[in-house]
């Protein structure tokens, strides 16, 4: 422990680091699904392409996507930017297939009551179909959190500074200790975030409020979204 | 673009067609480290997947388990096991084995959850044992999921492979990991479209196994959008038709 309170400085700042690799990837992977869902549902055509591109994307391997960003984007090989943007392409490849899937689930009779009532078909998307698609689509950013947050340590492989230093550190250093506090430093940073979301979530749509239902659709969409990550 | 010609040209450069180091060796190495990984882990997830499926006791433990697993950082545990265990292929593929078994598990009770209650019931009223609806009914109709729990397992692990080679170990990563240090930009690049390349071939081959192995009823099925239609009761003089449920 010692060894924890001498350097805790340089800790937080790694966790601080950390915390700000972690944001974007998550923000950008939903907002940015929810367009791209849209289309997905709106053409027959549209949703194959845009389900495979997300599904190809997904399958290249982390670190290799990491080392290809500088050659795509023009970076430096040492430039967070590349493990931001990677890691967004992650989160947004799987939260596609959460969305689109969420928002396809939503009730054909009520979407038809909805257009019967008045609503636009811009104002119906806005005010029913993304309300009603909520739920799992929160469970989607739920995986996308901690599956981000889990991968930013990867780029300290890369020389992008992380909790993930402590990895590498540790293990040259033949220093369980140190691992560990980063272990568990990842760990608390995705709990954290977590909670955030699930409060965010509560906060956007308060007529979830755990009924028996909504809790088994959670728990079945949270299912899917971790077996196809 | 001329990153990329120089990474082909890294690849196609007779002298690392061959020899210990070689892509061969190193392609194979990934491919069995791979394997060995995806069977210990199937052994263990998916007995514990399926039963949790069918008895339905233990659901949300089973999806907190996976959730909880799928936060561990695989670099921290692959380095941390390395320290306690002892150098070798013990300690990583002990990491490897403990980040494959959520996706697998999440896909075998997804799949059995997705399976309609109706038709369990349908198998358990025309005599069927626990064990012939779970291996005749259920797991069929699961296979599609299961089989997707397995694929995303699967590229998990390659990817994970790569990352482990901070371990003095073989596969693709090798490439990478030694040529970090002197900045080496085109074996860096050409070992990534390596493994690309191997994690694009394996959900290749998955989605072939996905597409035999689903029954042609599942197929059937999925073409058509269900969709509820109102049942128009037909005026049949002298029946009492009772109303058809719409569900």
């Amino acid at each position: 422990m010692s060894w924890f309170w001498s350097n805790f400085d340089s800790i937080w700042q790694l966790t601080l680091d950390h915390v700000e690799l972690s944001i974007p990837p998550i923000l950008i992977g939903f907002v940015v699904s929810i367009p791209i869902a849209w289309l997905a549902n709106r053409y027959r055509a549209s949703r194959g392409v845009l389900l495979s591109i997300a599904g190809l994307l997904y399958v290249i391997p982390s670190l290799p996507l990491f080392i290809a960003m500088p050659s795509l984007l023009g970076t430096k090989v040492l430039d967070p930017i590349n493990v931001i943007v990677a890691l967004s392409i992650y989160a947004l490849a799987l939260m596609v297939r959460t969305s689109a899937d969420a928002l396809a689930a939503v009730d054909g009779d009520v979407r038809q009551s909805a257009t019967a009532v008045g609503f636009s078909g811009w104002g119906r998307f806005w005010g029913v179909d993304l309300p009603l698609a909520g739920p799992v689509m929160l469970a989607g950013v739920r995986v996308i959190s901690v599956s981000t947050v889990s991968l930013v340590s990867v780029g300290s492989i890369v020389g992008v500074s992380s909790l993930g230093n402590l990895f590498l550190d540790g293990y040259t250093k033949y220093f369980p200790e140190e691992i560990v506090v980063g272990i568990i430093g990842t760990l608390l940073i995705a709990v954290v975030f977590d909670v955030a979301i699930v409060v965010a979530g509560r906060l956007l749509m308060p007529w979830t409020r755990s009924t028996r239902r909504a809790a088994r659709r959670a728990r079945s969409a949270t299912a899917r979204a971790v077996s196809a990550s | 673009m001329n990153q990329f010609i120089a990474a082909f040209a890294w690849i196609f450069d007779p002298a690392h067609l061959s020899g210990a180091n070689g892509i061969p060796v190193r392609v194979g190495e990934h491919v069995v480290y791979t394997l060995l990984t995806l069977v210990i882990a199937i052994a263990i997830a998916l007995p514990a997947g399926l039963a949790v499926g069918h008895t339905g006791r233990g659901k949300s433990v089973v999806v907190q388990i996976s959730g909880g697993l799928r936060s561990l950082p695989t670099l921290g545990l692959v380095t941390l096991l390395a320290l306690l265990v002892g150098f070798g292929l013990l300690a990583p593929l002990i990491a490897l084995v403990i980040l494959a078994l959520p996706p697998i598990l999440a896909g075998a009770y997804a799949g059995l959850e997705s399976v309609d209650r109706h038709t369990i019931d349908a198998a358990r009223a025309v005599g069927m044992t626990e064990w012939q609806i779970l291996t005749r009914v259920e797991v069929p109709l699961a296979l599609p999921l299961i089989i997707g729990g397995i694929r995303s397992a699967c590229l998990q692990v390659i990817a994970t492979w790569t990352v482990a080679a901070v371990l003095p170990l073989g596969g693709l990563g090798r490439y990478i990991l030694d040529a970090i240090p002197s900045l080496d930009y085109s074996e860096m690049l050409a070992a990534s479209i390596l493994v690309t390349v191997l994690a694009l071939v394996a959900d290749g081959v998955f989605a072939i196994v996905q597409r035999i192995v689903t029954p042609r009823g599942v197929v059937a099925g999925r073409v058509q959008e269900v969709r509820v239609k109102t049942v128009r009761p037909r005026s049949v003089a002298g029946s009492n038709l009772p109303d058809r449920q719409s569900s």
